[in-house]
């Protein structure tokens, strides 16, 4: 360790900070999850008081990837492709448990979990999950911005 | 007009084309002949003591594993129909068999029939005849087999289409 | 082949004729399926000539989760949280319509109370659809303000709904024969405070929208389907009712108690986007009109859930059950743990159907006597349960976005053969094409936030 490591690491915590003070998300709706979506991102809940109020309908200015409501296999490549387009760094939300996992449709038509697809960082289950929850997911994914060191 | 009216109208109509009839619940039902179909379809839409202007639903179901009707035709395609200015609703059933798994279109007479016939396709696969763009509606392309058969079981996967990782 | 090749800048920016490498064509633009305004799951193949949309294929199926063939897989019983998941912005109504097909199939009818009870809940539901409609279509529009008063109104009427079902959402609240429980305590005044609520927010909205000139500018005259056209796509709801066809299930083939209630049917003639937005507007006061109606004349009265002697914990009860001392237990009061509030024996009585084939027994019965132990386990374990009698039944209900249909096609087991659900926003999606045909394209997205298309309907 040395002088050099010290202002370093309080470089990352000052962006980290930054970055986790200032998402921009990609809300990737498609179902359900996308009603408590909207719920959580309007006055009641409001999760523009963590920063993360103004979503970015282009994946090239988003930074955070909020995968909303069931993939099915005909839109897992666009889900990809979205995915492939976003700059680093980036982060993706599996909100919903349709994305964790499949949900309840074991069938032929669903990806069973995005994670098949694309690198997950916080899973938000439920069906659809409660606001509560959402923030929960929101402020978990704030600390894993935060912490470790990052790249620019 | 009373449900049993409308079917004893198109027994009198198409005498032979007109398989059998019946109300179970109250839904007035007729089993019409593919042969026959055309000529009932149209009749319904336009004789004005029908008048059935709109095509409520057009669907299929697939019989092969219904008990006692395992060696009929396969599949039977149902039309759910409305009329607005008489407020009667009829149900027509066509059995098709699975060798033969083709309908004549209704596209010319309601054009809702175009998305419907589509889904019946992407998922039973009964071909129209006479449609102008039958490709699947709500499978992907490059999808194998018809879903909603029941020889086809629900959490078949296949694999994963779109750019290679 | 051009006969000779144009030698200056004007000649080749005017030139004519597609092909040529020296004048315009038509440009496809694709829009979706990650698109904000196509509530992410519709892919519109628009094929432009500058700014007119000269052709435009939809394609459909993003969000297909395979509902009609899981609901072959378990219990009629089972289906219904995959009706939740059709039009996920009024679950409540789609629970209701597989139900009464179901029991249309039985023959059974369910309780009064039980009917007036899906009367208010169903409005409630397609206040909640018409809110999220207008919200997020005129967010798209540029409006935000107005999508924050529509979901603040929502969540009124949501909490409303949680206390009754348990959920925001995906309530799971009808069962075939019934209801899962009775309306709680308090109900009245929550809904009557919920109401003024929305009523205030449907004012602010009015003010801020029907005489706007920027909104009017982008609505009249966008996206109109003449009459003929709209019959002919059987499209249904709000849309029919936009070109001035008064055809509503709730009026036509009156089901549950739509028959007793006074409402109008409000009804517009140009057909196009404002058209609808003027229809969405009207019905939700309507809505709440009918639930208001039917709050007041809903038999059974409050719920008053009397102990008379001594209330015992189920605990106990359960535990006098199973050593044997069941003489008098039924007829013994126990206070039951809040998550079944509502299905407590009396309130089970008023909202399910006396039939014991079909709808399962109230707790205190199941633990506190044989038979009604037998009876829960006769109508949950595989291989019994609610069978049907051989045959086929439609049911039409009022969606919020027109007629809602399901056809069950039962073959006495105790597992649907077929269930088919008839998606009132399929028809509009396929006449969409016609609807923006030589419209701009930023007349698509209030034509298409104008259809109201819900993923879960459409694709199924």
């Amino acid at each position: 360790m040395g002088v050099g490591s010290f202002f370093t690491s309080k470089l990352d915590e000052a962006i980290g900070w930054a970055r986790k003070y200032s998402i921009f998300q990609y809300p990737f709706v498609t179902a359900c999850c996308g009603m408590e979506y909207m719920a959580t991102a309007c006055s009641h809940y409001d999760i523009d008081r963590f920063g993360a109020g103004l979503p970015r309908f282009s994946p090239r200015q988003a930074d955070v990837l909020f995968v909303v409501g069931t993939i099915s296999h005909k839109m897992a490549p666009v889900l990809k492709r979205v995915y492939d387009q976003m700059t680093e760094p980036k982060w993706v939300v599996a909100f919903g448990v349709c994305t964790c996992t499949g949900g309840f449709y074991d069938n032929y038509a669903t990806v069973q979990g995005i994670d098949t697809i694309i690198p997950v960082d916080v899973y938000i289950p439920g069906c659809p999950p409660r606001p509560e929850s959402v923030i929960d997911g929101l402020m978990k994914l704030q600390e894993k911005i935060a912490a470790g060191a990052q790249r620019f | 007009m009373d449900g049993a009216a409308i079917l004893t109208l198109l027994g009198e109509r198409f005498g032979r084309g007109i398989l059998e009839t019946h109300a179970q619940c109250g839904d007035h039902t007729a089993v019409v002949a593919r042969g026959a179909l055309p000529d009932v379809l149209r009749f319904c839409r336009d004789d004005p003591r029908l008048a059935f202007a709109v095509l409520m639903d057009l669907t299929a179901v697939d019989y092969r594993a219904y008990p006692g009707r395992e060696d009929g035709p396969r599949f039977e395609v149902v039309y759910h129909l409305y009329s607005l200015g008489h407020n009667h609703r009829l149900r027509l059933k066509v059995p098709v068999g699975e060798d033969d798994a083709t309908v004549p279109t209704a596209v010319a007479l309601w054009p809702i029939a175009n998305w419907f016939e589509r889904e019946v396709w992407d998922m039973f696969g009964i071909r129209f005849e006479g449609h102008p763009d039958l490709r699947r509606l709500l499978m992907y392309e490059e999808f194998t087999g018809r879903p909603l058969r029941k020889d086809y079981p629900i959490n078949r996967r296949q694999p994963l289409i779109g750019p290679k990782v | 082949m051009p006969s000779e090749r144009p030698t200056t800048t004007r000649e080749f920016m005017l030139g004519e004729g597609a092909g040529t490498g020296a004048g315009s064509q038509n440009i496809h633009v694709g829009v979706g399926p990650a698109h904000p305004a196509m509530h992410g799951i519709i892919r519109i193949v628009t094929e432009l000539d500058g700014e007119v949309i000269v052709n435009a294929d939809v394609e459909i199926g993003y969000l297909h989760r395979a509902f009609e063939k899981e609901c072959e897989r378990g219990g009629w019983n089972n289906a219904i949280p995959f009706t939740d998941r059709l039009n996920y912005v009024s679950p409540l109504i789609n629970n209701f319509g597989y139900c009464a097909a179901v029991e249309k199939l039985l023959g059974i009818q369910v309780t009064e109370r039980c009917q007036y009870i899906r009367v208010i809940m169903a409005e409630i539901s397609r206040i909640c659809d018409h809110l999220t409609c207008i919200g997020a279509s005129t967010m798209e529009l540029g409006a935000f303000t107005v999508f924050l008063y529509m979901i603040k109104a929502r969540e009124f009427l949501w909490e409303l709904v949680e206390d009754v079902t348990g959920a925001r959402l995906t309530i799971s609240y009808g069962r075939v024969g019934g209801l899962r429980a009775d309306l709680p305590a308090g109900f009245e005044e929550r809904m009557r405070a919920a109401f003024k609520q929305v009523r205030e927010v449907l004012e602010e909205v009015h003010r801020l929208l029907t005489g706007n000139r920027i909104f009017m500018d982008r609505l009249v005259g966008v996206g109109a389907l003449s009459r003929e056209e709209t019959i002919g796509y059987a499209i249904t709801g709000p849309l029919l009712r936009a070109v001035g066809v008064s055809y509503d299930v709730r009026r036509a083939q009156p089901y549950d108690v739509y028959d007793r209630m006074d409402f109008e049917v409000p009804t517009q003639t140009a057909g196009d986007n404002y058209a609808r937005y003027l229809v969405r507007m009207a019905e939700m006061e309507q809505s709440m009109r009918i639930a208001e109606q039917a709050l007041a004349e809903i038999p059974g009265g409050p719920i008053n859930v009397d102990f008379q002697g001594q209330p015992l914990d189920p605990a106990t009860y359960v535990d006098q059950g199973k050593q044997g001392k069941t003489e008098g237990l039924l007829l013994l009061p126990i206070t039951l743990s809040p998550n079944l509030q509502g299905s407590e024996r009396p309130a089970h009585a008023r909202v399910n159907a006396p039939d014991k084939r079909v709808v399962l027994p109230p707790k205190e019965t199941a633990y506190g006597s044989i038979e009604g132990l037998m009876n829960h386990f006769m109508l949950i374990m595989e291989g019994y349960g609610i069978r049907p009698p051989r045959g086929e039944a439609y049911f039409a209900v009022e969606g919020a976005n027109g007629e809602l249909g399901f056809y069950v096609v039962s073959d006495g087991g105790d597992r649907p053969y077929r269930v088919r659900c008839r998606p009132p926003c399929l028809p509009p999606m396929a006449a969409l094409h016609r609807m923006v045909e030589g419209e701009m394209v930023a007349d698509l997205i209030p034509t298409f936030g104008s259809v109201n298309m819900i993923g879960g309907e459409l694709d199924r």
